[in-house]
């Protein structure tokens, strides 16, 4: 009989292409961090720009030697903002004996890997993952859900907040709430609520709509409804294309508004808003490329410059700068990167941020503090941003002890 | 007031994109047999072709040249896919335009990469049309409304004025009789299944930079289509009408409808809190789950319709 014959050739042969591997190269010891966002799906960009990002960052750190002599090096998972896709991820991530594991994108994810983490944790004490969030911001992440195994290096939903309610002009009295139904979206409407009542109770909330997360790509009906409201701002959390098309929606209905966002900085929402949006955009942000204009700071103005060079769309990611600058300090005071060791020395450090700012990884609940910066999207600025011609100019700015909010986190500590 | 008719005419273009893709696929569906899941696959092609002329060329020969290419590329799925396939089954016709979606999706995101394309509305649409109420309603969606109408107008000036379209319309519930009256029925096959594709292939080009043209296009698009094409029922192109102009008013209005079940039952002296049993589903406003209704609604006339509003044959 030929064919059996033949198809079980041509079985091994692919059989032994799969199977084949190059010989371990000698001194190929790396750190690697698994990394878990969207590279494919609605928020693709998003994961793009962050893995760009963090390969800009650890060319850098390991231009100046790593940690302990060792450099580091990222090992990609697509996750399809999909938190069961997550898991089978971090599932991978543990297989291959990897110390950390980062992702950046869907607090909805980054629930569901501190509950994994800490399960595997505790039956694989031999084998421990530290759980790096780069961008996973529900306050309920640091709070309910706070973990010994999590940090937290983006500033919590709690944190932007109070920049963002501050921030808002005395002259503004109704805003309209639209925010993404899910754990981030439902963490910003809490805290947005809470800090207008605590600090602007004189703005009345006119709307408070909750869309599905990544799933509307008309936003036409909602911008009809905000129009009848009367609202003067729209005071959204969205991101990515919730936000673009939103942006885009209500440019295109020529709504006369205030778009008063969370996360306008992030990659897509300043093209969306064009040159229609002159001065529209607001959004809370750790650093935008006039910071260094603004406060004279030349090394910085150098760094936005190597940035610019390479890329077209604005480097946002100066916590993660911070976030790499600690994690090597605290590898190199544990001696490894046993994720215990690394934990504990984590825990209560401060570092300097690009700009000077001492943050501080807080013990009690994991999370990063560092300052905010409240800036509006306008013409004339000296670094435009996506090439719109617009840049970010500064209009209010937070410290660290204006960020550093009491937290409800009781954190279960590991025996050993 | 202001809130309603630009819901209406919002509802009215989306429902006019959503007969433009189903009634594609009620075509094939009622003539063949075959539930085409490569339909919205098409669809997206249509979109990432457009942007890829509209780069190379413009807008203008896009809108004729991609809808062109999705019904050739329509005619050769049915004449070296679906007719080879066709002596195996139902089941087998299912799963070939199954693995279909795979190939096409998968395919797409390695030619064009897994980012949004940035295809826009072209220049000469960027206005508004009109404003009512001080709310503009965008020109592009007028166009989106013209070509739509026009095209569906000439889909059924073709069926129900032509000789073709008599054969076509004999083959979907006679086609041993209108093979042995002597025409070609696997050739009547092979265009319907290409004007099905190319009909997908406009709907892609016009809404392609309407809604966004990214990778995942199609599985935003997919299940709506075949809620549209079951509700309508099978067979009948007024039923996928009637039942697309309804899923897109029942997207838009619920939308604006703010009310929940709980607020219904008011008038009857019944209050209800979310702690209360069932109180956190009765309590969740419409505009919340506005998405879920097209589903809820196929799942009642399933129940009690199952043959869709006006179909003419069992599904």
């Amino acid at each position: 009989m030929r064919f059996p014959r033949f198809y079980a050739r041509v079985f091994l042969a692919l059989l032994a292409v799969a199977l084949w591997e190059p010989g371990a190269r000698a001194a190929d010891v790396t750190i690697k961090i698994g990394y878990i966002d969207p590279f494919s799906g609605a928020f693709a960009a998003g994961g793009d720009a962050s893995l760009k990002m963090f390969q800009f960052i650890i060319e850098n750190i390991n231009a100046k030697g790593g940690a302990l002599g060792e450099k580091f090096e990222l090992v990609t998972f697509d996750d399809k903002l999909q938190p069961a896709e997550a898991l089978i991820a971090l599932k991978s991530v543990t297989d291959q004996n990897l110390p950390f594991v980062m992702s950046c994108v869907g607090s909805n994810v980054g629930s569901a890997l501190i509950d994994a983490v800490n399960k595997h944790n505790t039956r694989n004490p031999d084998n421990r993952v530290l759980q790096l969030n780069c961008g996973q911001l529900a306050t309920e992440l640091t709070n309910e859900q706070c973990s010994f195994w999590h940090f937290r290096f983006a500033g919590s939903v709690e944190m932007r907040a109070v920049a963002r309610i501050k921030s808002l002009p005395a002259s503004l009295k109704t805003v309209y709430l639209l925010n993404q139904d899910y754990l981030f979206g439902q963490s910003i409407r809490n805290d947005t609520k809470k800090f207008l009542a605590l600090y602007r109770p004189d703005i009345k909330i006119v709307g408070d709509e909750m869309i599905p997360l990544m799933q509307v790509k008309d936003f036409s009906p909602y911008i009809t409804k905000i129009k009848a409201s009367g609202s003067e701002s729209l005071l959204t959390g969205n991101y990515g294309p919730d936000l673009a098309l939103l942006i885009k929606a209500g440019v295109d209905a020529g709504l006369n508004i205030r778009y008063d966002s969370y996360l306008g900085h992030v990659i897509g929402a300043p093209t969306a808003i064009g040159a229609a949006g002159d001065g529209r955009l607001t959004s809370v942000m750790e650093i935008h490329d006039n910071i260094s204009v603004e406060e004279s700071n030349a090394a910085q103005e150098e760094f936005v410059k190597q940035w610019r060079a390479t890329h077209d769309f604005g480097f946002i990611a100066i916590n993660s700068v911070t976030q790499f600058d600690m994690l090597v300090r605290a590898i190199e005071k544990a001696g490894s990167t046993d994720p215990l060791k690394v934990a504990l020395a984590l825990e209560g450090m401060e570092q300097k941020d690009m700009f000077g700012a001492v943050n501080i990884m807080r013990k009690d609940d994991h999370q990063l503090l560092n300052p905010y910066y409240e800036a509006v999207l306008t013409k004339g600025q000296k670094y435009d941003v996506e090439k719109t011609g617009m840049g970010w100019k500064t209009e209010f700015k937070t410290t660290v002890a204006d960020e550093t909010l009491p937290t409800t986190c009781k954190m279960k500590r590991p025996e050993s | 007031m202001q809130v309603g008719l630009i819901s209406l005419l919002d509802g009215l273009v989306y429902g006019m994109l959503l007969f433009m893709l189903a009634s594609g696929l009620t075509l094939i569906l009622s003539m063949m047999g075959v539930l085409n899941f490569a339909h919205a696959s098409v669809y997206m092609l249509g979109a990432y072709f457009a942007y890829q002329i509209d780069q190379w060329v413009g807008f203008w020969p896009a809108l004729v040249i991609a809808p062109v290419l999705c019904g050739a590329i329509g005619a050769a799925i049915e004449v070296w896919g679906l007719r080879r396939v066709h002596h195996n089954g139902h089941i087998a016709e299912l799963l070939f335009t199954f693995g279909l979606v795979f190939i096409i999706g998968r395919g797409v995101q390695m030619i064009w990469g897994m980012l949004p394309m940035a295809y826009r509305v072209p220049a000469g649409l960027d206005f508004p049309l009109f404003s009512v109420y001080g709310e503009n309603f965008p020109a592009y969606r007028g166009f989106m409304l013209l070509v739509s109408g026009g095209m569906l107008f000439a889909t059924w000036l073709l069926l129900k004025k032509t000789r073709i379209g008599l054969i076509i319309q004999a083959s979907l519930t006679h086609p041993g009789m209108v093979s042995a009256l002597g025409h070609n029925v696997p050739l009547v096959f092979t265009t319907v299944f290409a004007g099905g594709s190319f009909l997908a292939g406009l709907a892609g080009v016009i809404a392609g930079n309407y809604l966004t043209t990214e990778s995942a296009m199609a599985d935003a698009m997919g299940p709506i289509v075949f809620v549209v094409v079951i509700f309508g029922g099978l067979g009948s192109l007024a039923g996928c009408f009637i039942a697309s102009i309804l899923m897109g008013m029942v997207q838009t209005f619920s939308v604006v409808f703010d009310y929940s079940f709980a607020d219904a039952l008011k008038p009857f002296g019944v209050t209800l809190a979310a702690n209360d049993l069932l109180g956190e589903i009765l309590t969740i406003p419409m505009s919340r789950i506005g998405p879920l209704v097209p589903y809820a609604l196929l799942i009642l006339i399933l129940v009690f319709r199952p043959r869709g509003l006006m179909g003419t044959r069992e599904t």
